[in-house]
Parts: structure tokens; sequence; C-alpha cells
């Protein structure tokens, strides 16, 4: 397409940082200033990349935009092969625009070992963008691998007290899952004859697998793309994670990470196994359904900050996957409008615990209590990720929980319904929590002297307050994006582009 | 002209913006200022808007920009100005403004005057957005934001553990409601495939005596769409079962109460219903649905305010009442008289709030009534405007509420069905008890032997101007709102003063009725309520032990009416307790015992138990491992031999 690889140059700008931050040698405090400087510029670099390829992204069109390929084996044939739609595009968005924050909000914090976390999270930039990108099966997998490493590593070393048994639960979960999908690579390999993504699809599309063979690949990739989501009842090992990593570690985490499972279903389930799809459909939904109201009850009861929005994190998972598995417009749409707004929101959230968890070292509810008094800009900001993540209209939450409604009330009229009740419990927890920790008397010794955000603090948050206004009133900036490739996905997924056919369900 | 139409929604957010973020900078007294400058200038607006669009008959509709567009559900920001939207934006910027007026007084001495000036103008917008929306979405988004000020202006006072439960028990108990609306939306856009007003309506007609599948069975299809929407109406406007977060939301500021049960809030559902009567007129299953939920509504609160004492929980109980009237009158297609009645009601709620409020600022923050007492000479001015509001409530004649509430109770009376003489023989019951209670509130405030102790007492002082004034204002329109409303025609048979924005089918028309019903019928509300007015005389000043007796004599009904009829122990036990029961077991069985300890966790301790197990086979001991390469020796041997055979 476009001349000049800017693509490319968005994956490999975040390592060639972190190889940069490798080689800074002198004084600990030397190397330290400097890994974190570097960390930034290199973070912020890739982000202005990035916002070229959204601005040079041709809106019209549903094919692969900003490709490159380059023959990498013969035998297999195997290729790097890299390359946008309207899907993957604002997840790469997503990882570079959070990159920085990531950075910058570790800034103070992390005082031991800088370079080594600041390279983990480059180099982790690097295989979020790449794993969005990734044209070629192989090449998808081998991203979705590397991530898993400078993950662990974040979480194993720069993590909480309880730090080894989440890692070995974050690690159990995901290679069981990722085993399994590359089981389903090889077996599409040796069934088709290429691990080619787009090329996969398209003979899938003229010559579809064998109903059987479409069912077990598809339980094979769902094994998969559940834990990553994570679906219930496989989402126990996300709580844990949360809690022990470092506050960056959960915003990509939540932010990025967990986008994995929808993006694996929107990429691989739905346009390449449609028949399966279809089939596993009331499965998804049963669980969805399960786990908006059984995660939203278990977050009533939860003492820690970070499983409480763990928690709600899986809740709203259920709407992306309820919305992407409706197989119509507004579902999907909506689905991709959770993503991006929990993206954001979630990652907020876990920087808000933080910023207090940074200044008193406890993640506990009960620790706190009455902050407003001394940090008015804290419970503000605070306060707008609330209500996003509640899906109060005019912020982003609202305009995806309500689209994936829409869908699912024309998909299935009970799950819509039941789904809703997310929408009474999500204020239930939110506020709860919001309200033991911010309002009320400043009681407790340890607070009294408690510091409101600083600048830096605050030039973090800016940027996601302001996007998720944005999302939240202009929606029309992303939607204009993701328009043509999800209606050409809904062709492929043998969904029906337009409403279910109301006349057929009205009788007289 | 559009910029002025625009200004008259948006300048109240302009002010809250300014003062939410730059209120510290500009200082308590500029922000102040700068809010209510900004609502006075909607309510500038609000008045050419008024007279071009619902005198002049020019609607028009102004579409600002695209908000969400995903397939067939295509929904932009649009303002939508007919004569229902100019009625509305005028009753509610005009009560709003005095209200932000009277609030540079009341709160003067509080330390958090820009916070509480940006969330009361926030709120302005958010209702004039509700009621300007020109699809279910925006009504939605207005509909939400109102929730959301409400929570943040019933909680404005945050050490407070009462105001904080009671803000959250507002927004969640809205969101219940809400999950109705929500799921109606959806079933809108599922039929009609679109969510603007107009290509509704236009459809509408051609869906009666459909029917729809929902959850596994048929219904047809407009009445499950209406009572949808109902449920979230109910919760908005704290109609029976969901109307427990009202008296509650009495822990904010006075101000704000008169904001939420006069102007911004309370009445939205009101609005809501009435905006959609083109598609409730379709479904008279469930039109009777809300005329008995409104009568009964009625009915319920107002005894419900007869032993409250609270000054402001009275107002409170009394508000849901009069809402109660506005559903009844819905509910026999006489949509105009509940505006007209949401009208009048909106001036004197305000002022009997806003009296009361300037009590409590009086007796230094005292609320309850048993402690109050005596007060009439000392606040006169309060005392008077009490009065009007008083009357105007229980309907007496010439002023607002008696031309409002007679013409909604002769609707009910007229429409000669079994849901109308229900409404109609409740509505005359609620007559008198609306009475009874108003001067009960009167007579335990200002009359009698001051209860309160001598300190308190020596304090009591009229309020200042900027509140008396605002109370002087809200009088004259209690006393004439509802005569300049029979006069521009707003209840008038046919709706032509509505020009087309309220649908009444013809064979509906209980307005046209309403004009012949017998004598009897138009004098007895008045009857009652001057029934209701001399019972709270005997009761509490000539026989002041009366109330204590008919208390101990009655004691459960008195309990049963004391305790709200039980309602938030019932909701307590039915779902709070147990949805936190049901969390904590769900995390400590489900997740920690079940999936961790079968998953993860469960495979962990086998490979721990295998690897033990095998570990055990490594005694150390030489003629141990000799037996087993004995064995496997033997073994092999015989497999081959048996092989081979």
């Amino acid at each position: 397409m476009s001349e000049f690889p800017v693509l490319s140059l968005t994956i490999v700008l975040p390592l060639v940082g972190a190889g940069f931050i490798f080689f800074i040698r002198g004084e600990p405090a030397f190397v330290e200033r400097n890994a974190r400087w570097v960390a930034l510029w290199y973070s912020l670099a890739t982000f202005a990349l990035s916002l070229v390829l959204w601005v040079l992204f041709d809106t019209s069109t549903a094919a692969f935009q900003f490709v490159d390929k380059t023959a990498w084996m013969t035998n297999p044939n195997i290729a790097y092969h890299v390359g946008v739609d309207g899907i993957s595009l604002f997840f790469v968005l997503l990882t570079t625009f959070l990159t920085p924050l990531c950075v910058l909000a570790s800034w103070r914090v992390i005082t031991s070992r800088v370079k080594e976390y600041m390279i983990s999270f480059l180099v982790l930039e690097t295989a979020m963008i790449g794993v969005f990108s990734a044209l070629d099966f192989v090449l998808f997998y081998l991203f979705l691998e590397a991530m898993l490493i400078p993950m662990f590593l974040i979480i194993g070393v720069w993590g909480g007290t309880n730090r080894e048994y989440a890692a070995f639960k974050f690690f159990l979960y995901t290679l069981l899952g990722s085993v399994l999908l590359l089981l389903a690579i090889l077996a599409l390999y040796l069934e088709v004859g290429t691990t080619d993504i787009p090329d996969l699809m398209e003979r899938l599309q003229r010559h579809p697998l064998p109903e059987g063979m479409q069912r077990w690949l598809w339980l094979a990739m769902f094994a998969s793309f559940a834990v990553k989501m994570p679906m219930w009842p496989f989402h126990t090992w996300l709580p844990d994670a949360h809690v022990e990593a470092p506050t960056a570690g959960s915003m990509l985490l939540a932010g990025v990470l967990l986008k994995l499972g929808g993006y694996g279903f929107l990429r691989f389930s739905l346009p390449m196994l449609p028949d399966a799809t279809a089939f596993f459909t009331p499965l998804i939904f049963t669980l969805s359904v399960v786990a908006i109201i059984y995660t939203s009850l278990v977050a009533l009861a939860q003492e820690d900050m970070k499983k409480l929005i763990a928690y709600s994190s899986v809740a709203h998972m259920g709407f992306v996957t309820i919305g992407i598995f409706t197989l119509n417009t507004q579902g999907i749409e909506g689905a991709m409008m959770v993503m991006l707004s929990h993206g954001v929101v979630s990652a907020a959230l876990f920087l808000c615990v933080g910023v207090i968890y940074d200044r008193c070292h406890s993640r506990l509810i009960g620790h706190y209590g009455g902050l407003v008094h001394r940090m008015p800009v804290y419970a503000f900001v605070f306060m707008v990720f609330t209500l996003a993540s509640v899906a109060l209209p005019g912020t982003s939450g609202f305009v995806g929980e309500f689209l994936s409604l829409v869908g699912a009330y024309q998909a299935n009229t009970l799950v819509a319904v039941l789904a809703t009740a997310g929408v009474v419990l999500a204020p239930a927890y939110m506020l709860w929590l919001y309200r033991r920790v911010i309002f009320g008397n400043l009681t407790k010794e340890h607070l009294k002297d408690i510091l409101d955000m600083d600048a830096r603090e605050i030039a973090v948050f800016a940027p996601m307050v302001a996007v998720v206004m944005l999302m939240g009133i202009y929606p029309e900036l992303f939607l204009a994006v993701i328009r043509v490739t999800v209606e050409n996905l809904i062709v492929q997924a043998g969904g029906a582009l337009d409403a279910a056919p109301v006349t057929a369900m009205l009788q007289r | 002209m559009d910029a002025l139409y625009v200004a008259a929604i948006f300048s109240p957010l302009v002010g809250a913006l300014i003062a939410g973020f730059f209120g510290r900078l500009l200082g308590d007294r500029a922000a102040a200022v700068i809010v209510c400058v900004s609502v006075g200038l909607a309510m500038l607006a609000a008045f050419v808007v008024f007279y071009d669009v619902a005198l002049m008959g020019r609607p028009r509709g102004i579409e600002l920009f695209t908000w969400i567009d995903s397939g067939a559900f295509e929904v932009s920001w649009k303002l939508r100005f007919d004569t229902l939207t100019a009625v509305m934006v005028f009753v509610v910027t005009t009560v709003s403004f005095v209200i932000h007026v009277y609030s540079i007084g009341y709160m003067a001495h509080d330390p958090h005057i820009p916070r509480f000036f940006a969330y009361l103008s926030l709120f302005t917008f958010s209702m004039l957005m509700l009621v300007s929306a020109d699809n279910l979405l925006q009504l939605y988004f207005g509909w939400e934001g109102v929730g959301l000020c409400s929570y943040l202006l019933i909680g404005f006072w945050y050490t407070r553990p009462a105001a904080n439960a009671a803000a959250i028990k507002a927004f969640i108990v809205n969101r219940v409601g809400d999950i109705g609306f929500a799921i109606g939306i959806l079933a809108i856009f599922f039929t009609f495939d679109a969510v603007t007003f107009d290509a509704v309506f236009a459809a509408a007609p051609n869906y009666v005596d459909t029917t729809i599948e929902f959850l596994g069975t048929r219904i047809d299809t407009l009445t499950l769409i209406c009572l949808l929407l109902f449920i979230g109406a109910m919760g908005k406007s704290a109609q029976l079962g969901l109307h427990t977060w009202l008296p509650d939301a009495m822990e904010g500021p006075t101000p704000v109460s008169a904001l939420i049960h006069a102007a911004t809030m309370v009445t939205a559902g009101v609005f809501m219903v009435v905006r959609l009567s083109p598609l409730f007129e379709y479904a008279p299953t469930a039109l009777a649905v809300v005329a008995v939920i409104g009568a009964s509504t009625a009915f319920m609160t107002a005894t419900i305010a007869l032993c409250q004492t609270d000054i402001k929980r009275v107002i409170a109980y009394s508000t849901c009442s009069q809402l109660g009237y506005m559903f009844f009158a819905i509910g026999v297609s006489a949509y105009s008289a509940a505006i007209f009645h949401l009208m009048t009601h909106a001036f004197f709620k305000a002022l009997l709030f806003l009296g009361a409020g300037s009590v409590i600022h009086a007796m230094s923050a005292e609320q309850d009534m048993r402690k109050m007492g005596g007060l009439w000479k000392l606040i006169p001015l309060t005392y008077g405007v009490m009065w009007v509001g008083s009357l105007a409530l229980a309907g007496m004649p010439f002023f607002a509420g008696y031309f409002s509430k007679d013409i909604i109770l002769e609707s009910a009376f007229a429409a000669q069905t079994g849901v109308g003489n229900y409404a109609f023989g409740l509505g005359i019951a609620t007559a008198i008890l609306t009475a009874f209670y108003s001067w009960r509130l009167i007579l335990m405030t200002f009359h009698g032997a001051p209860r309160a102790d001598e300190k308190v007492m020596a304090h009591v002082h009229e309020s200042p101007k900027v509140m008396t004034i605002p109370l002087v204002f809200l009088a004259l329109g209690s006393v004439f709102a509802g005569y300049i409303g029979l006069r521009i025609g707003m209840v008038d048979a046919g709706g032509a003063f509505w020009r087309g924005s309220i649908f009444v089918l013809a064979e509906h028309d209980a307005l046209a009725a309403a004009h012949d019903v017998p004598g009897w019928v138009v004098s007895m509300p008045t009857v009652f309520a001057v029934a209701g007015i001399l019972l709270a005389f005997v009761m509490y000043m000539l026989a002041p032990d009366l109330p204590r007796l008919v208390a101990a004599r009655l004691r459960p009904v008195y309990l049963f009416l004391l305790h709200k009829w039980y309602f938030d122990e019932l909701y307590d036990a039915m779902f709070v307790r147990p949805a936190n029961l049901l969390g904590r077991g769900l995390w400590r069985s489900g997740d920690g015992a079940l999936i961790d300890g079968v998953g993860p966790d469960g495979v962990a301790a086998a490979a721990l138990d295998l690897a033990r197990w095998a570990t055990r086979l490594q005694t150390g001991y030489l003629y141990h491992y000799a037996f087993a390469m004995l064995i496997g020796v033997a073994a092999m041997v015989t497999w081959y031999l048996l092989a081979a055979a």
C-alpha cells in the first residue's frame, strides 16, 4: 500500500528503544533517569506513528491496510505479514496510547531495576502491537507467546507480596489455552495448507471445513480466548494477577491483554469457523450472562480495590462476548466500543488505585475514607471513571454497552434482559467503593497529610478523561473506522446484516 | 435564531463547567453569580422559545451532530422544540432560576459553594436535555443525567453517612427503573427499526393488535413497550414500589429537594409518558396500569405523609402523591391535564420546599416538627407563603392547584371506566388527606407553644431578601399559574394549544367529557379539602391530645404508616441482604473452593502429590532397583514370547 512501512515501524520502534536502554551504562542514577526518558520518548514516538495510521486509514474498505509481507520460511510457508483493518487499528492505538501513560505512571514508584522494567514494557509494547497486526497465524502465535514473558516478569519481579502464586496462576492458565491454540493452528495448516490469515479467510469462505472439524477447532481456540478474555469460569487468574501486579502492569493487563480474547473471536472464530460459531453461540451467551451476574455479585463482596475492579472487568467482558456473538452490526460494534472504552476506563481505574497505593501502600478499601477532603482533584478524576464504568450516557462506557444490548435483544431477548442486571449491579459496587474511599470524614491518622495528585499524575489522567468523554459524546470518530470491516465480518460469519427479520417476529 | 434555542438548553451547562472547574479561582460569590446568570439567560431564552413555539406555533428541530450510528441504529444529538417542550423548558428554567437565586442565601455559609452551584445548574441542563430530546436515546441521556446530578446533590454533604446512603439508594433505585426504560428502547428499536420520535410515532398505528415475542411468551407489542417504558417512569417519578428513594433524598440541602421535586427530576417520568402519548394511546392496557398505579400511589403516599414528623418528609410524600395524580390523569388520556398539574405543582411545591427551607434556616437546621411551634409571629412572611403553598396544594378555589387538580379528577370521573372510577375515588380520598397533612404541617410548625429550646428560639429570624424574594415570586406563581394556564388553553378539549405534540385518540378525549360532569363532582374536591383542613384544626389546635389518643387506639395502623408501609424493610430483606450474601458466597465457595480448588490449585496440588509419590520410589537401596529391573526384564520377555506366538 503505502511506500513507507508505517506499521512495521510502529511495531519495531519500541523494540529499538528497549535495545537502547539495554546499552545504557554508567552510574545507577544516570542509568535510571535515562531509562525512564528513553522509554517515554520511544513510546510517545510510537504513539505519534500510530496516529499516522489512523489519519491515513481508508475507512471505505474492509481490506487490510499498511500491509508488509516478507517471506520468512518456505516450507511450511510462513511469512512476516502484517497489516491492520478497522478492527485491529484501534487495538494498536489503544496499546500505543496506554504505554506512555504506563511509563509515566511508573516514573517514581519503580525504584529497583528500572532499566529492566522499562525494557520489559517496551518489549511488551512491541509484542502487543505485533499481535494485533500479525496477518500470519504463526506470527500471531509468536507475538502472543512473546507477550507472556515480559508480563510474567512484570508481575513476578515488581509485583506484590504474593506475586509468585499470581504469576504462576497467570502462566498456567494462559499457557494451557495457548497450547490448544497451537494445536488448532497446526490442524488448520494441515487442512487448508496455509497459515496466512487473509488467505485462510478467503479459502475457508469458499470451502468451509466440515462441521465436526470446525467444532473441534473452535473449542481449541475458545480455550485460549476464553482464558484471555477472561470468561467465567476461567477468570480466577485475573483478580490475583491484578492484585499482585504493579500499577502499570495492571493497566496494560486490563487495558490491552484482556482485549486479546475478543480480538481472537473476531479475527479467527467468527470468519473462519462460522458454522461452529453458530453452534456454540448459546454456550457463549450462557457463560456471558453468568459472568455478568456472578462477577457483579462477587464484586459487591470485595474488600480489596483492585480485586473489585478486576471482577468488574470480567462483568464488562460479558457484554463483549454477548455483543460479538449476536452476529449483527450493533452487537459487534457495541462489543468493539466496550472493549475500547474498557481499555481506557479500567486502566484509569487501576491507576486511580495506584495513586493512593503509592501514598499509603494499601489496597484495602477499609484503610481509606474521606479522601475528598485532602484530594479534590483525585476525587473528581475517580468519579469520572467510576461513572464511565457504570456506563453513564455521555461517557464511553454507555455507547458500547447499549449497542451490545441492542444487538443482544435482536439475537435473544432473554440474554438482553438478564444482561441488564449488570446495569443495576455495576453502580451498586462502584458507588459503594467510591463512597467508602472518597466520602465520609477523614478520620484515619495515616491519611491526615495525604497529598492530592501532582502535575505528573494529572498529566497522565488528562488524556484519559478526554478520550472517555470524546468516545461518549462523539463515538462516530471510532465507529466510522470500524463500520465497513464489521459489515464484512458479519457477511463472512453468516450473520444478518440488517436487523433481524422483524416482520416475521410480529403477528397479527 | 437557532442560537437562542441552543442557548436555552446549553447555557446552564456552560455555567456549570465554569463554576465546576474554575470555582476556586473565581471565589464563592463570583461562581454563584455566574451560574445564576447562566440559568437566568436560559430562562430569558426560554421565554422567547415559549412565545415563538407555543404561542405563535412555530416548532423547530435543531440537529447538532451525529451521536451513534451503527447500522440501522442512527441517533443524532438533536433538539426538538414543540409546544410540549416549550412548556417544559419554560417551567424548568423559571423554577430552577428562582431556586438558584434562593440558594445564594441558603448556602451562604457552606464551604463548597462553587461545587454546589455547578451541580445545581448541571442538574438543570440535564433536565433541559431530557425535555428537548428528539429521540429516545437522548431522552435517556437526560434521564441518566438527572439521576447522576441527584446522586451528587443528595450526597452533597458527603461527611454524613445518611446522605451518602440516600444518594446511592437514589441512584440504584432509579437504575432499577431505568432497566425497564432501557429494555423498552431495545424493544422499540427491535419493532420500529428506529428510535427517533417522529419515525416511531408515525409507525405506531401499524402495530396495533400485533404481538411480539418476549421471554418466551407472545405479548401485545405496544402494551409491552409501554409497560417497560412506564417502569422507567415509575423509578424516576417515585411511583408505588420504586418510590423509596424520594423521601430519603431529603438528606440533600433544601434547595436541592425543591429542584428535585419541582422542576428537574421527578417530573421526568410524567413528561416521558406524555411525550410518548402517540404510543400509549394505542396501548389501552398500559394506560389502565398507569392509572391504577398512579391512583394507588397518590393514596398510599398521602397516608404515609399523615404520620411523618420531619417537615421535609411530609412535603416529599406529598410530591409522590401529586405525581400519582398526574399519572392517573395520563391513564385516562388527560395528558394535558397532567402537564398542567405538573406546571402548577412545580410552583407550589418549590414554594413549599423553599418555605420549609426558610423555616429550617430560622430554626438553626432543625427539621423535626415536634421541636417547632409558635413561629408564625417571628417569621410572618414565611408563614404567609406556606399558607399560599398549602392552599394551592390542597386545591382551594382560585389557587393554582385548584384548576389543575379539579380537571384531573373530573377527567377521571368523565372517563366512565372501571379504572377511571377507581382513580376518582382514591383521588377524592387523597384530597382530604392532602388538606389534612398540609395543615397539620402548618399548625405543628407555626402555632401552639414553642417546643424548641430558648437558645434556638432566640435565634429565630426571617430569612434575608435573597431568599424571601424568590418565595414571593413563587407564591405569585402558585396563585396565578393555574388561571393563566387555563386562559391560554392548556386543558381545552381537543388540545389545540398543543398543536399535535400531545396525541389523544378521539374516543379517549376525557377532557372534552370533563366539561360536562355533574356539579357535585366539581365541588366535591373542594368540600373534602375544607373538611381535611377543619379536621386538622380540630386535632392540632382545639384538641391537641387527640392525635396521641388516635395513635394509641389505632396503634397497628399508626406503626404501619410510620414505617412507610415497611417498604424499606421489605426491600432490604428481599434484595439488599441476599445480594451481599450471594456475592460473598459465590466468591468464597464458587471462585475459591470450586473453580480454583478444582482448577489451577487442584491441578497444582495433584501434580505435587504425583511428584511426591514418584520420589518415594527412589529409596536408594540397591536391591530395590535390582528387583525392579528384574521384574521389568521378566515382563519384556513375556511380552516378546506372547507376541511371537
